[in-house]
């Protein structure tokens, strides 16, 4: 054992509470000071908090907020793995939820492969909106964390155009496309939970084997934990950001696809994005600093939170969007208690 | 062209400048100091809510405009320190603090004023507008700037304020300093970290101000998330122009006759939710377009990432 390695054994006996428990905790405080002010008892914010996300009966209710969330969650947490950032969740979303609302309604044929084709055209138009990002890193030298997230308004804004007149639902008054055929849907499992769950289930197995098994994973992480060595090593790296954008904008696409085809059978102007699904979920993937299993976890504790947030305000008025605010504190004081850690290195 | 440019749309251009530059600045100043401030948006609604409250408390204009730098300063607290003294990643930071003030403002409209969505209330004074009768008829010119607040001539004055205080004064020279070779200005007795905190908090000032420009400006009225991607605009307008205030002022003007361009061509019957995008677009062209000339200027990416003034705007975008 050498003298230098000493300090490190001595730091790393020194016991730490883990870093999200205080985060979490402080968040907490700081929300309750909030309620607080608001006049209500942060205790009682809490007990409803918890009880209408995790009280039996709030289970489906939970896990169909959940779905999304992870979903976007993933979104944001596999481009981060490789040191890439995504802010263009919300375009990739509303292109894909758009895609999937158009097809069902022109395209014939039977039910469920209209769905399927619905689901893989989301994902496609998606996904090429996404590496449409990378290529501007790569060929354009527009740095993905700018051009990610100004590609999405002009998204937002065609999609929002084209629900409120080409393809307006004329029957209803609203900004809303034509409904989903009855066939097209996505098949119910039970309250209001549909097979979305389970295809944003099996994306996330498949996600974690990836990243842990493969060898596009490996190439993944070493790009995040040194991307010039990466290159060096043989990965092309310009190739893999327009790959792991395609996917990352692909997923975006089926949680639009799966959130039309699932609940709400047609295209709703602002309705996908209301819920911020794009930045809860990259709040989940900047918590566990792009690792999938711990991005996946803090993804269903925001879903749980969020959930409860809604029984709050149903309770006890206290606006539900207290919760966004818990979600971000969490997320700043991480990203100083890492930063502090690595001071004293 | 005659039809194109008219008295409206000066006007209407120069008052969608106003926020998108006072930002701009603040950015300017941060990236010199090697912060790269992504929370200017933000720092924009935490202002342009902090002026409406505290227009309606104090029930005058001055008031707000006081609060919303207030306020901004505080929230900007999270940045100064964050960044510097806890070596946080700028990034994360900035993401978790657009989230924060989106989170904030829109709890605090509810608990405060009992209302989600937006707000307004004619006890709320918005900013005075400053008559210049002569001015008014010259062209152009005359146009953009005979009826403005008093935050739109502020702007300009510190697009050449903080030029003269980077690239003329001693202060300029640490502060430039601090950023480019942080080591160096430590050696020579600057407290970088005081520097760049001090920064950062002048910066939140601004973006303060521009928030107060956005609730004030016009019609006093606050609408959640009402920064609308302005904030992202400034930092592009940083980016292009390369931390120089003058550029980055240039860029804000495109981007805002883009805005302006976009609500004219709305009165000719485009819908909004097109004429919206305008600005992004162009955002994203100029983005692009000003690449191209740097790569035929013969600087590759690696030296231009490495030669100081050239990275400071663009260091922290991974």
């Amino acid at each position: 054992m050498s003298a230098a390695s000493r300090p490190e054994d001595a730091a790393a006996r020194r016991w730490r509470p883990p870093s999200a428990a205080i985060a979490i905790l402080f968040a907490a405080l700081v929300g309750g000071v909030l309620v607080f002010a608001s006049g209500a008892n942060p205790f009682d914010a809490y007990a409803q908090i918890f009880l209408g996300a995790l009280a039996f009966d709030n289970w489906p209710n939970t896990l169909n907020w959940a779905t999304p969330l992870v979903g976007m969650t993933l979104v944001a947490a596999i481009p981060l793995r490789g040191g890439m950032v995504n802010l263009g969740g919300d375009g990739q979303l509303v292109i894909g939820a758009l895609v999937a609302a158009i097809i069902p309604v022109y395209l014939p044929g039977p039910g469920p492969l209209v769905a399927i084709a619905a689901l893989g055209a989301a994902a496609i138009a998606a996904g090429l909106y996404a590496a449409l990002a990378a290529w501007g890193e790569t060929r354009h030298g527009v740095p993905m964390l700018i051009s990610s997230l100004l590609l999405s308004y002009p998204a937002v804004g065609v999609a929002s155009y084209i629900v409120r007149f080409p393809l307006r639902d004329a029957t209803t008054g609203l900004p809303q496309t034509a409904l989903v055929p009855e066939g097209a849907r996505l098949m119910n499992l039970s309250g209001p939970l549909n097979i979305g769950l389970l295809i944003i289930a099996s994306i996330t197995l498949l996600v974690l084997f990836v990243d842990r098994r493969t060898v596009a994973g490996y190439e993944l992480r070493m790009r995040g934990i040194n991307r010039r060595f990466a290159g060096y090593g043989g990965v092309r790296l310009d190739a893999q950001a327009m790959r792991v954008m395609f996917v990352s904008g692909a997923i975006a696409g089926l949680v639009g696809a799966i959130i039309v085809l699932g609940s709400q059978f047609r295209f709703i102007d602002d309705a996908l994005l209301t819920p911020s699904y794009t930045w809860s979920g990259l709040m989940a993937a900047l918590l566990a600093n792009g690792e999938p299993a711990g991005a996946i976890l803090a993804g269903l504790f925001f879903a749980a939170l969020q959930t409860g947030g809604f029984a709050m305000q149903r309770e006890i008025a206290v606006p539900r969007v207290l919760t966004m605010v818990l979600q971000s504190i969490v997320i700043l004081f991480l990203a100083m208690r890492h930063g502090a850690g690595k001071a004293t290195r | 062209m005659s039809g194109l440019i008219t008295p409206f749309l000066v006007q209407s251009a120069v008052q969608a400048i106003t926020p998108i530059l006072l930002a701009s600045l603040a950015g300017v100043l941060c990236a010199r100091v090697g912060v790269f401030n992504m929370a200017l948006e933000g720092q924009m609604l935490v202002g342009a809510f902090a002026g409406i409250v505290g227009g309606y408390f104090t029930q005058s204009a001055a008031g707000g405009v006081a609060a919303a730098m207030l306020a901004a300063i505080a929230f900007s607290l999270i940045l100064a320190y964050g960044a510097t003294m806890f070596r946080g990643d700028a990034v994360v930071i900035c993401i978790g603090m657009n989230l924060l003030a989106s989170g904030l403002t829109a709890y605090l409209l509810r608990v405060i004023f009992g209302v989600s969505g937006t707000f307004s209330d004619p006890a709320i004074v918005s900013l005075a507008r400053i008559r210049m009768p002569v001015l008014q008829d010259v062209p152009i010119i005359g146009w953009g700037f005979g009826r403005q607040t008093i935050l739109t001539w502020a702007a300009w004055a510190l697009v050449a304020i903080v030029s003269v205080v980077l690239f003329r004064t001693p202060l300029g020279l640490r502060l430039r300093g601090v950023g480019e070779q942080p080591d160096a200005a430590e050696t020579l007795g600057v407290n970088v970290n005081a520097y760049r905190v001090t920064t950062v908090l002048v910066g939140g000032a601004l973006a303060g101000l521009a928030g107060a420009q956005l609730s004030l400006g016009a019609v006093s009225v606050f609408a959640e998330n009402m920064s609308a991607g302005r904030g992202w605009i400034a930092v592009v307008a940083v980016m292009l122009g390369r931390g120089n205030p003058l550029y980055a002022a240039a860029a804000c003007m495109l981007f805002g006759f883009a805005d302006a361009f976009g609500v004219k061509l709305q009165s000719q019957g485009l819908p909004n939710q097109l004429t919206d995008i305008a600005p992004y677009v162009v955002t994203l062209a100029a983005l692009v377009i000003s690449h191209r000339r740097r790569a035929r200027a013969q600087v590759s990416p690696e030296v231009a990432a490495t030669t100081p003034g050239a990275a400071d705007a663009g260091a922290g975008a991974r």
